[in-house]
This record gives C-alpha cells, sequence and structure tokens, in this order.
C-alpha cells in the first residue's frame, strides 16, 4: 500500500512539474528554428534577447507599481473596513459580507468585463480620456479588498473587545487605542491580507486583460508572447520567474524554521 | 462637554458611542464598493437588455440561445475536468494527510509552488510538451510508436483546466481530511469496521465540505475561461469565456451581446453555487444529527 501511494504521489508530482522542467530546460536552447523542442546545444541567447526587450521591462515596472499601489490602498482600506464590519449588527454585517463574497464568487472575466463597461463609461464622460495604469489600479484594489478584508476578519473575532476599551480607559485616545492595541493584534492578519493582495495583483491576467487599454503589465505581456508562433524567450521568461519564486520560498523556509527551532529553545530554557 | 462628563459617568453609554465610531470605518469600503462592484454588475444588466442605440430589447438574450452549443461545451468540458481533478486529486489529499506533520507541509507546499507561476506559462507549457512536433511526439517517435494528434483537441482544453486547477481541489479536501478526529476512525475501527467500511462510511462523508468546496473552486474557473481553450483548443473549441472575449476585444466587437452572455454565465455561476451550497449545509446538518 506504501509503495502504491509512493508512486501515485511520484506521478502526481510529475505531471506538476515536468511541463515546468521542460519550459526552465528549453531556455537554454541554442536552436532558432520553428520548432521548440528539437534540442541544439547548451547557449543563454534567449537570456540576452529577452534582456534587450524594452516592452518587458516595461510591463515589468507597470505591474511592480499597480501591485504597490494596490496591495497599500487596498490593505489600509481592508483594514478599515473590517473593524467597521466587526462592528455592525447582525443584519448589516450579513449584507456587507454578502457584498465582498460576491466578486470572489463571480467569474474573473464577468469581474473584468463590468469594470470595462464603467471605465469605459468613466473615460468618456470625463473626455476621452483612455484606460491604462488608472483604470487598473482601480481595479486592482477592487478584486485585492474581499481577500484582505476576510483575512483580517478572524483575527479581530479572536481579538478580547474589551482590550481597545482597556486601553481608553487607561487613558489612550481613540487613535492610540486603535495604533498601540488593536493594530498590533490584528497585525498577522494585515500581512497576510497584504502579501495576498500583492501576489493576486502580480499574478493578474483576466481583470486586467478588460482593464489595461493598450498598457501592458506582465501577465499581458506573458500572453502576447504565447500568441507569437515562435517565442522561446518565454522560456528564459519562465525559468527566471521560477527560479525566484523558489528562491523566495526557500528564504522564508529557513526563516520560519530557525524561528521555531529559536522559540523551541527558548521554551526548554524557561 | 456635559456629553463628555456624561459618558464617563455611564461607560455603557461610552461604549456605544465608540461602536458608531467603528461602524464609521467601513463607509469608504462601501462607497468603493457600490462604485467598483455593484455599478459595474448593474451596467452589465443595462448592457444586457438595450441594443447600440440604449432602447429596451431582449433581442441579446434571445441571440445568447444560438450559442447554447457553446454553453453546453464549456459546462461539459468543466464538469469533466472537475470530475478528473476529483477522482485524481481525492487519493492524493488523502495520502498526504496520512503523513508526518512536517512531511505534510512539505508536500503541500509542492502542491503549491507550480500556482506560484503566472497560469499563461503554466498553459503555454502544455502548448510545447502537446504540439505535433512536440515533446511528447518526439518521444513517442523515438521510441517507435506513432504520432499523436493532442493539440487543439478538447482533451487538451480538459487537461490544461486539471494542471491548471487540481491545486484547488487537493487543498480543501486535505485541510478537511487533516481536521477528522483520529478518535472517530478509532472508535470505528473499534466496533469492528475494516479499513473500506471506515473510509467509506466515516471519512468520506466528513470529508464532503472539502470536496464541495473544491469541486467549486474548479468548476467556475474551468467553465469562464477562455485562455486555456485558447492556446490548447485552437479555434474550433470555443468556450464561453472566448465568447465574451470575441465581443469585448475582439472581431465581433459587441457589448451588448457580450453583456448578456456574461449576466447568463453568471446567473448560471451563481446557481451552481447556491446549489452547492445547500449540499454543504444538508451535510452540515446532518453531521450535526449524527452527534
Amino acid at each position: 500500500m506504501k509503495a502504491v501511494s509512493r508512486i501515485y504521489m511520484f506521478l502526481l508530482f510529475l505531471f506538476l512539474y515536468a511541463p515546468i522542467f521542460v519550459l526552465v530546460i528549453f531556455s537554454f536552447n541554442g536552436s532558432s528554428t520553428m520548432s521548440r523542442s528539437v534540442w541544439s546545444g547548451f547557449s543563454l541567447r534567449w537570456y540576452a534577447r529577452l534582456f534587450q526587450d524594452q516592452m518587458l521591462l516595461v510591463s515589468l515596472r507597470n505591474t511592480l507599481i499597480i501591485a504597490v499601489v494596490a496591495s497599500a490602498v487596498s490593505t489600509v482600506l481592508g483594514t478599515a473596513a473590517a473593524i467597521g464590519i466587526n462592528g455592525l449588527n447582525k443584519w448589516a454585517r450579513r449584507v456587507v459580507m454578502n457584498v465582498t463574497n460576491f466578486p470572489m464568487m463571480n467569474p474573473d472575466i464577468v469581474t473584468g468585463v463590468s469594470l470595462m463597461l464603467l471605465f469605459v463609461a468613466a473615460a468618456k464622460f470625463m473626455g476621452n480620456l483612455a484606460l491604462g495604469m488608472v483604470s487598473l489600479i482601480f481595479a486592482h484594489i477592487t478584486f485585492c479588498l474581499p481577500y484582505v478584508i476576510l483575512s483580517i476578519m478572524p483575527k479581530l473575532r479572536q481579538m478580547d473587545p474589551n482590550l481597545a476599551e482597556a486601553a481608553e480607559d487607561l487613558g489612550c485616545t481613540p487613535r492610540q487605542a486603535f495604533f498601540h492595541v488593536v493594530l498590533p493584534e490584528i497585525m498577522p492578519g494585515v500581512v497576510t491580507g497584504l502579501i495576498m493582495a500583492f501576489t493576486l495583483s502580480i499574478d493578474d491576467f483576466v481583470v486586467s486583460y478588460f482593464t489595461s487599454g493598450t498598457t501592458q503589465t506582465l501577465p499581458i505581456f506573458i500572453y502576447s508572447m504565447t500568441r507569437k508562433r515562435v517565442s522561446p524567450e518565454i522560456n528564459a521568461l519562465s525559468a527566471l520567474l521560477f527560479g525566484t519564486i523558489l528562491l523566495l520560498l526557500i528564504i522564508i523556509n529557513i526563516r520560519t524554521s530557525r524561528e521555531s527551532k529559536r522559540s523551541e529553545t527558548l521554551q526548554k530554557e524557561a | 462637554m456635559k456629553w463628555g462628563m456624561m459618558s464617563s459617568l455611564f461607560p455603557r453609554q461610552r461604549g456605544r458611542n465608540k461602536e458608531v465610531k467603528s461602524k464609521a470605518a467601513v463607509y469608504p469600503y462601501l462607497v468603493w464598493m457600490i462604485i467598483f462592484i455593484i455599478v459595474p454588475t448593474a451596467l452589465v444588466v443595462v448592457f444586457a437588455f438595450t441594443d447600440k442605440g440604449g432602447t429596451f430589447t431582449l433581442q441579446n438574450l434571445q441571440e445568447v440561445g444560438q450559442y447554447s452549443n457553446i454553453f453546453l461545451r464549456s459546462i461539459w468540458l468543466g464538469a469533466v475536468a472537475t470530475v478528473v481533478s476529483l477522482v485524481v486529486g481525492y487519493p492524493a489529499a488523502y495520502i498526504i494527510s496520512r503523513h508526518s506533520v512536517s512531511r505534510q507541509n512539505t508536500l503541500i507546499m509542492l502542491i503549491m509552488l507550480p500556482m506560484w507561476m503566472n497560469f499563461l506559462l503554466r498553459t503555454y507549457a502544455w502548448m510545447t510538451l502537446l504540439e505535433d512536433s512536440g515533446f511528447i511526439n518526439r518521444a513517442l517517435m523515438a521510441c517507435g510508436f506513432p504520432s499523436v494528434h493532442m493539440i487543439n483537441t478538447q482533451g487538451a482544453v480538459v487537461l490544461g483546466m486539471v494542471y491548471n486547477y487540481i491545486p484547488y481541489m487537493i487543498l480543501p479536501v486535505y485541510s478537511v481530511l487533516t481536521k477528522i478526529d483520529p478518535s472517530v476512525i478509532e472508535a470505528a475501527e473499534d466496533l469492528g469496521a475494516d479499513r473500506r467500511t471506515v473510509f467509506l462510511r466515516v471519512t468520506l462523508p466528513l470529508s464532503m465540505p472539502g470536496v464541495i468546496s473544491g469541486v467549486t473552486m474548479v468548476f467556475v474557473p474551468s467553465v469562464s475561461t477562455f485562455i486555456i481553450s485558447k492556446m490548447l483548443g485552437g479555434g474550433s473549441n470555443l468556450l464561453i469565456g472566448d465568447l465574451i472575449d470575441m465581443q469585448f476585444l475582439g472581431s465581433a466587437y459587441n457589448p451588448n451581446l457580450g453583456s448578456a452572455i456574461s449576466l447568463v454565465l453568471m446567473v448560471l455561476i451563481l446557481i451552481c453555487m447556491g446549489i452547492m451550497n445547500q449540499f454543504d449545509e444538508n451535510g452540515a446538518a446532518e453531521g450535526g444529527m449524527m452527534v
């Protein structure tokens, strides 16, 4: 039984990783012929070609600007919203949570199309503006907000509601009570929300596709590359992205294991 | 000033006052959601029921009927992908949940890692594998087998859906499986159930909430995808998503018809979710009655 489950997991991981490894291997392929899968010697030419591509750098810059702005705004707005929702009565909370859940249940393509209708109408209304960075940022904040709220809500539920009151009784202004008591208490949720918003924004294609006008983000750039018949640069880009993700995850893993070890030793000493 | 004194005399009143303030924090968010969720959704409805001039019409919705074969194909392929994901993903989640905790974390990390790559790249990877002169066909021919035409078929589209969305099946099923109280399983064993019976009568029913959320999380993006069908299905396997894309950004520019299709898709998905939630609630109620 054990052998069977081992083979099963091996086959599953082969299925999940083989395509990625093929991409990475062929990013070093020297061939420039029509076929994407004939090996003809090691070369770094696709990497060189990739870095000469001005469009890539522009789209990367756009993606990072949008992700930073959208995740920051959605985290601030979402944190305030979560605290507000927590103070609502049952009925009002139910209504607001339904509105929050709606974009998460709605297919991405419908969210994208509906926002496109709004932005096109607004752009016309404000005098022939075009869709671009601004509409992208608004769209990204919109689809990030529910995830931020949902990662903060459980932390607020766990928090003792008397804490903020106690701080105020001890002489804090509501503002101080929020920054010194409530915020540190829900910080893990806020950070999770921020990270989630950032990764969702970087990764999004469908909503961006409908709300970007002619502005390129990294996923849209990738999409335009896949539309070409042959684009080996895409392999190089995949390899670079996969390497970056792997590196980040390894760093995070080492850090968390170190932290848990440290807390273990601290516990032993105590 | 008077009010300030009163409120310090009656702490309860002060608490209520604070509540009012914390409630106010929700308003910016509400305004945001009204502008960017409710108004756009209303726009879709308005566009769906009007013609180019802006007068009321039902013609768009009637036209959607012409595309019923595309709707059926989308639902069919999405359903097949969901079933395949469940059949492949459930045993994987089960196997992972049997490991030690640290091993579980590593395996789950490995399941999630490909999801961090943009799904366009993951789908593109399959394009290079499935092509007529692609990696798999070259390997087949090298071993003396005839080549197989795989790209631009419905099978390739289903494969792309399963590949992209199977983690969404494995993760919720896994997390429900790890939360099952081991003493329940032990009790069943003590009462004489063999492993098969324990699985069918205890583990499987208790893991249903995970299965249900996995099914929705695979089915919804599969039904509404337009990239996977475009990249792996060629031009001949259009799905609902492609149809919407064509009306808004493609050659067949017609936002009114596009809105009507989007509206039908949205209603379809919401009905599906409603049905699934019903199942979930029934399951929870049954679980409650069992205890």
